[in-house]
């Protein structure tokens, strides 16, 4: 067997172990590769960092479940560690019936890292099901979607956000999802009640928001662990995202010379082939 | 009558639902808001019945003792336990059963998916061929924007994230788009033909 | 090195499914097995703490107790949630079609205008605005550099892609003449634009491995911060 035909019928766990080492040494030798920031993730950041704590508070709603965490929680906390820093009122909520858990530790670890209280400088909602309803109720009155915050408390005994009925009593929403749940947000929040909307989103979906940034449905766009290192640049607060790129561009740049490796041995075999083929 | 009285409700609330966007008239906001906290209600069951069904389904594996029903048990001791420490012990974020949550169920799932990372590396490897022109647009611009979307990318060469923000915001967005119009046709078309009866799947079968 | 059980406990489940990249196993099965069953209980716990008791039970209650009698009609949506579960019974089946029919209709109603404005309107809006490209001159005149003149040319290029990926999926013609040429067009969009996503695709993937091993190296080895 040539060379060419043994790499393409390589045992695949040597493909895996490949990987895993691509990802596993830069965490521990670290290349700390400089950052730079693209213009939808600065948006978003721009957007924030215009608001005031004067302003009406900021909805952060965590649709995501712990499938996509590694990619969503960076870039939910680095968000929320900057509406804190700017003290900026915030209530976070929950479409995704796996998301209580990680909403809650994210808006708690962010919280406790500010010495934001509960109730005084953000609301905790919870979980609903029924996405596109819940969204378009908010929009008539968020009351009647969230009657209790997570904890039972009725919103109305809570004095953040007793006067926050609509979405006029809000600056803007920013929503974390890895599923249709920002599409949602875009037809039911931003449509109808032209809310301003931005979007943290799996790198798997964030080709498919650029046509709602053109049109400025979405004002920004947090895609993948990328963005979130980006954001976490921007705040001058490094976390779990930045140091995650190196391992991401290693891994990268390793399955790249596989692709080219793969292409390299076929076509020489398929060279190989018709050659003998014009012989025989 | 069995299939009659389900359509009739679909079809007025479909066309009520669709109307009441267009009228902002006070009894029209109390309709529309009446709905939508009843679907909330009628919605949270429709999602208990479907664990419901996964119930039912590793219960019978385990009275049968059918092949691998030791996983059944494992998976039914996992949903009793959850259960009991959920609904008696509360959901506060120091309780067990968040601790279930993020060291049980997030390792979990976690991990599950964090497999596709290999799993992609191998069939990038095995089955991502320049066969055709098509082929090769696609292994370009999914190898410039793998290049221009980590650091490593812009060490190499400064005009890869350039590429790449061109190559999202112009081709990827034309195509998007048109899908996205496509779909949205699709979507609407559906919900019509649901609404007026065309479409019944979902009524299933029998009278 | 983490003392915790619960790390340890999280770190032991994640080698378990791992374990399958060498070949499916007993112990691979039966934490997903353990993942099947804790996450379903986990979402039961959630729907009744989070939307049956504050939507549906305390309402009622308050309506009984604190003489709230307009909560009573959630009656109505909480004996529609009922019927669901008469679908296990044979002569009750049919009523669960009731609630079903509920749903299923409101949720296509509200979708439809909706659906309209954000997929159809708004995305044509921005098609047409991009065939005059008046802020890309603005920038080219407020910085004249090859990058913003090719941005110029771009955005109405963008709109011409558009429209040919929309030629592309109309099938009601056959594809020669004009059409054909369109659609080509359009394919070439469609072939970059899949190219794109596919190489978001791998960085996502990545991601979710780049997590876990942040987790065994962070939280459970202590080799990094």
């Amino acid at each position: 067997m040539g060379l060419f035909e043994r790499l393409m019928h390589i045992d695949r766990r040597i493909i895996f172990l490949c990987i895993a080492l691509a990802v596993l040494i830069p965490f521990i030798f670290p290349l700390r590769l400089p950052t730079y920031v693209t213009r939808r993730v600065k948006d978003v950041y721009d957007r924030i960092e215009t608001l005031t704590p004067d302003d009406p508070p900021v909805l952060i709603s965590i649709d995501y479940d712990p499938a996509a965490m590694p990619e969503l929680q960076p870039m939910t906390l680095a968000v929320l560690r900057h509406c804190f820093s700017k003290d900026l009122k915030v209530i976070t909520m929950t479409l995704h019936q796996a998301g209580p858990g990680l909403a809650l530790d994210a808006t708690s670890e962010a919280a406790e890292e500010y010495g934001k209280v509960n109730g005084i400088d953000y609301v905790f909602l919870g979980f609903k099901p029924a996405i596109a309803m819940v969204i378009d109720q908010m929009g008539q009155d968020i009351h009647r979607a969230f009657p209790e915050d997570y904890f039972g408390t009725p919103l109305s005994e809570i004095p953040m956000i007793a006067d926050i009925h609509t979405y006029d009593d809000i600056s803007l929403i920013v929503t974390f999802a890895a599923s249709a749940i920002t599409e949602a947000w875009v037809a039911y929040a931003n449509g109808p009640y032209q809310e301003p909307v931005a979007a943290g989103c799996t790198a798997v979906s964030a080709t498919d928001y650029y046509p709602f940034l053109q049109t400025g449905q979405l004002f920004g766009l947090i895609g993948g662990l990328k963005g979130a290192a980006e954001y976490e640049y921007l705040i001058g607060v490094p976390g779990r995202a930045i140091i995650g790129m190196d391992a991401q561009s290693i891994a990268h740049l390793i399955i790249i010379v596989f692709v080219i490796i793969g292409n390299v041995a076929f076509f020489v075999q398929r060279r190989g082939a018709a050659g003998g083929g014009r012989r025989g | 009558m069995r299939r009659q009285v389900p359509l009739a409700i679909c079809f007025f609330l479909g066309v009520t639902m669709a109307i009441q966007y267009f009228i902002p008239h006070r009894v029209s906001l109390v309709y529309g808001e009446t709905i939508r906290t009843w679907y909330l209600i009628v919605f949270t069951f429709a999602l208990v019945l479907g664990t419901g069904s996964l119930i039912r389904v590793h219960w019978a594996r385990i009275r049968r003792r059918a092949s691998g029903w030791w996983y059944s048990l494992i998976a039914m001791g996992g949903l009793v336990l959850t259960l009991a420490v959920g609904f008696f012990g509360g959901i506060g974020q120091e309780g067990l059963f968040m601790k279930l949550y993020n060291y049980v169920q997030v390792p979990l799932e976690g991990t599950m998916f964090s497999l596709l990372a290999f799993y992609i590396a191998s069939a990038a490897y095995r089955a991502f061929r320049a066969r055709t022109l098509e082929a090769t647009l696609l292994l370009l611009a999914a190898g410039i924007v793998m290049l221009g979307r980590v650091p490593i990318g812009q060490s190499i060469w400064a005009g890869f994230p350039r590429i790449t923000e061109w190559i999202l915001e112009v081709p990827n967005l034309a195509a998007k788009r048109g899908i996205m119009i496509g779909v949205g046709l699709g979507m609407i078309s559906t919900a019509v033909k649901i609404i007026l009866g065309i479409e019944r799947s979902w009524i299933g079968g029998g009278d | 090195m983490s003392t915790d059980l619960w790390v340890w406990l999280a770190a032991l489940l994640t080698f378990c499914i791992y374990s399958f990249l060498y070949r499916d196993n007993p112990v691979y099965k039966a934490a997903e097995h353990l993942f099947v069953g804790v996450s379903a209980a986990y979402y039961l716990v959630i729907y009744y703490h989070n939307s049956v008791l504050p939507n549906l039970a305390r309402p009622l209650w308050a309506a009984v107790t604190e003489g709230q009698h307009g909560n009573f009609i959630l009656i109505i949506p909480g004996i529609l949630g009922i019927f669901f579960f008469l679908r296990f019974f044979p002569r009750g089946g049919w009523l669960s079609r009731w609630s079903i029919a509920f749903y299923v209709g409101s949720g296509a109603g509200l979708s439809i205008p909706r659906t309209m404005l954000t997929r159809i309107i708004q995305q044509m809006q921005g098609t047409m605005v991009s065939f005059i490209p008046t802020q890309a001159w603005r920038t080219l005149l407020a910085e004249p550099t090859i990058w913003n003149g090719l941005w110029l040319m771009s955005v109405p290029l963008a709109a011409v892609g558009v429209l040919c990926t929309l030629s592309y999926f109309f099938f009601s013609r056959p594809h020669r003449g004009v059409l054909g040429v369109t659609s080509r067009i359009g394919i070439v969009f469609l072939m970059i634009g899949f190219g794109a996503s596919f190489g978001y695709t791998v960085m996502a993937r990545i991601s979710l491995l780049i997590g876990r091993v942040y987790f065994l190296l962070s939280d459970w080895l202590g080799i990094i911060e």
